[in-house]
């Protein structure tokens, strides 16, 4: 451990790995936990598994057809988000077949392709992430993405609320609720496939279910959650980082059983509160 | 004077099923109307139709030139609003005020106060910070209220706001309504399974069964035999709940 200690604190390595990644993990994190409110609280907590592997199959065939895996993987995503978010409580594909549906599809496509050009290792490292390796141009969009959010979110923060508390209300008065759910979706397209560079396409949607599950054990308004999820977010998502950094573990799955670590201590917390 | 919301000939089919079929019947400002009729005979609908959520096949719901359907207050159904929702009472019932704004991202001070006002109203100041999940039936029927009451001023619309219910809250949230009715000159659009409670401080009675619309004023209703017809049908169904929980 102190041989890897002394590793780590060698000033490239701090800057160029584990500097970006901190940076572009904490970014997501934060992306991560916003859309995870609205998501978790509508009863959608696996649209960020079912949208992950559309994105992943959409990666496969980017890379077979030695397309730019962002551009082909982002326009892909945000459609099937369209498709299970933008009509709300009217579709005609709702719920979770719509998105077993979905997610086995892509994910299908994407390793009969793969399979067929000889490419599965080169895409495999999207099953895990890749966070060690961050470019810069990625890092910054990870933040100028955090930053879009975080902005979106405090000016639709009672319209998001209303929305998602009661969409019949909202709409019966004139709350153009579907133009909301489409932003939804959107923000949940770009944090998915960010989410998926970082944690991988197995573990992104524990970074936007579990964070909200935790706050919302301990904090009892929507205000509190929204904040208190995406403060346990970053906080699971550094304490987990930093833990795999120093034991060499895989990043994305040690962020998650940290994230659920955080959750057991929520639990617990909101119990004691409860009996109070 | 023209009425609140004037309906004329509405229809309503979904596919070839007619739900609604040629249904004329005024909303008179400060009016209580009841809407009564069985599972199927079209109540939802029609809600969903007043509130634009469902366009109607035929026919036209023209407001008051002073009053828009974007202003009327709504109380869903219980079962719309999940259980385990993380808010407190003070954010569901400002949430209400939204509708009077088109961007502005923020509540005004007179949305503050009116939220204020209204949950003064309805003696649930002290539950402000509370969580929402946490109240009792009753209660939550209360903050709903509430809410609608901010998006509102002169017309409220309840679906079967006592269901599930027990008996004496219910009572106790008729008789707000009725309060308000009286008090305030809200009109009131009520839909209701329950007979009793649903008629008692009624003015006019929609009487909706398949392909029987009938609308009249409350003492006309009583003496017709649609209202003989229910209660012997409330009867009934009283008598085979008795029997299969025995």
């Amino acid at each position: 451990m102190t041989e890897n200690l002394n590793e780590l604190l060698r000033p490239e390595l701090l800057q160029y790995v584990i500097l970006p990644a901190l940076i572009g993990g904490t970014a997501v994190a934060v992306c991560a936990a916003l859309v995870g409110v609205t998501l978790v609280l509508r009863r959608y907590s696996m649209i960020g598994d079912g949208l992950s592997h559309v994105a992943y199959g959409a990666l496969c065939v980017a890379a077979v057809m030695q397309l730019a895996p962002l551009y082909v993987a982002m326009p892909v995503v945000m459609a099937a988000a369209f498709l299970l978010l933008g009509r709300g409580e009217s579709g005609i594909l709702k719920g979770d077949y719509a998105i077993a549906l979905f997610s086995t599809t892509a994910m299908a496509i994407g390793i009969l392709v793969s399979s067929k050009a000889g490419l599965v290792n080169d895409v495999s490292h999207y099953m895990y992430g890749s966070m060690l390796a961050l470019r810069p141009a990625e890092v910054m969009l990870c933040v100028v993405t955090a930053v879009v959010m975080i902005a979106a979110f405090v000016l639709l923060y009672h319209r998001v609320f209303a929305v998602t508390f009661d969409e019949s209300f909202s709409k019966a008065t004139g709350i153009p609720v579907r133009i909301y759910n489409l932003v939804i979706a959107a923000l949940t397209a770009v944090t998915v496939v960010m989410g998926m560079m970082l944690m991988g396409v197995l573990l992104i949607s524990s970074l936007i279910v579990t964070p909200v599950l935790s706050a919302m054990r301990i904090c009892r308004s929507f205000r509190g959650v929204v904040i208190g999820s995406v403060c346990l977010s970053v906080l699971g998502f550094v304490i987990g980082f930093l833990i795999a950094i120093l034991m060499d573990l895989t990043p994305g799955a040690s962020v998650e059983v940290v994230s659920v670590g955080i959750f057991l201590l929520c639990c617990l917390v909101g119990k004691l509160k409860g009996a109070e | 004077m023209t009425p609140l919301l004037d309906c004329k000939d509405i229809t309503v089919r979904f596919g070839t099923n007619t739900v609604l079929d040629r249904l004329s019947f005024p909303v008179e400002r400060g009016d209580y109307l009841s809407v009564i009729g069985k599972n199927g005979s079209g109540k939802s609908t029609l809600i969903r139709c007043l509130l634009r959520l469902c366009p109607v096949t035929s026919g036209s719901i023209t407001p008051a030139d002073d009053f828009s359907r974007r202003d009327i207050g709504y109380l869903p159904q219980q079962s719309g609003i999940q259980k385990d929702f993380p808010a407190t009472v003070e954010e569901v019932v400002r949430s209400g005020c939204l509708g009077h704004h088109k961007i502005l991202p923020f509540y005004t001070r007179a949305d503050k106060l009116e939220a204020e006002k209204n949950m003064h109203r309805l003696g649930i100041c002290q539950l402000r910070r509370r969580s929402f999940r946490t109240l009792s039936g009753g209660q939550q029927q209360r903050v709903l209220l509430a809410r609608a009451l901010c998006a509102t001023k002169q017309l409220l619309l309840l679906d079967e706001p006592v269901t599930g219910l027990d008996p004496e809250v219910s009572a106790e949230l008729y008789s707000i309504i009725h309060e308000l009715n009286e008090q305030d000159h809200i009109a009131v659009i009520m839909v209701s399974h329950d007979m009793e409670g649903g008629l008692r401080d009624a003015r006019h009675v929609l009487y909706l069964d398949g392909t029987v619309q009938y609308y009249a004023p409350i003492e006309e209703f009583r003496s017709s035999g649609y209202a003989q017809h229910l209660h012997t049908d409330a009867h009934l169904r009283e008598v085979y709940d008795d029997r299969k929980s025995e």
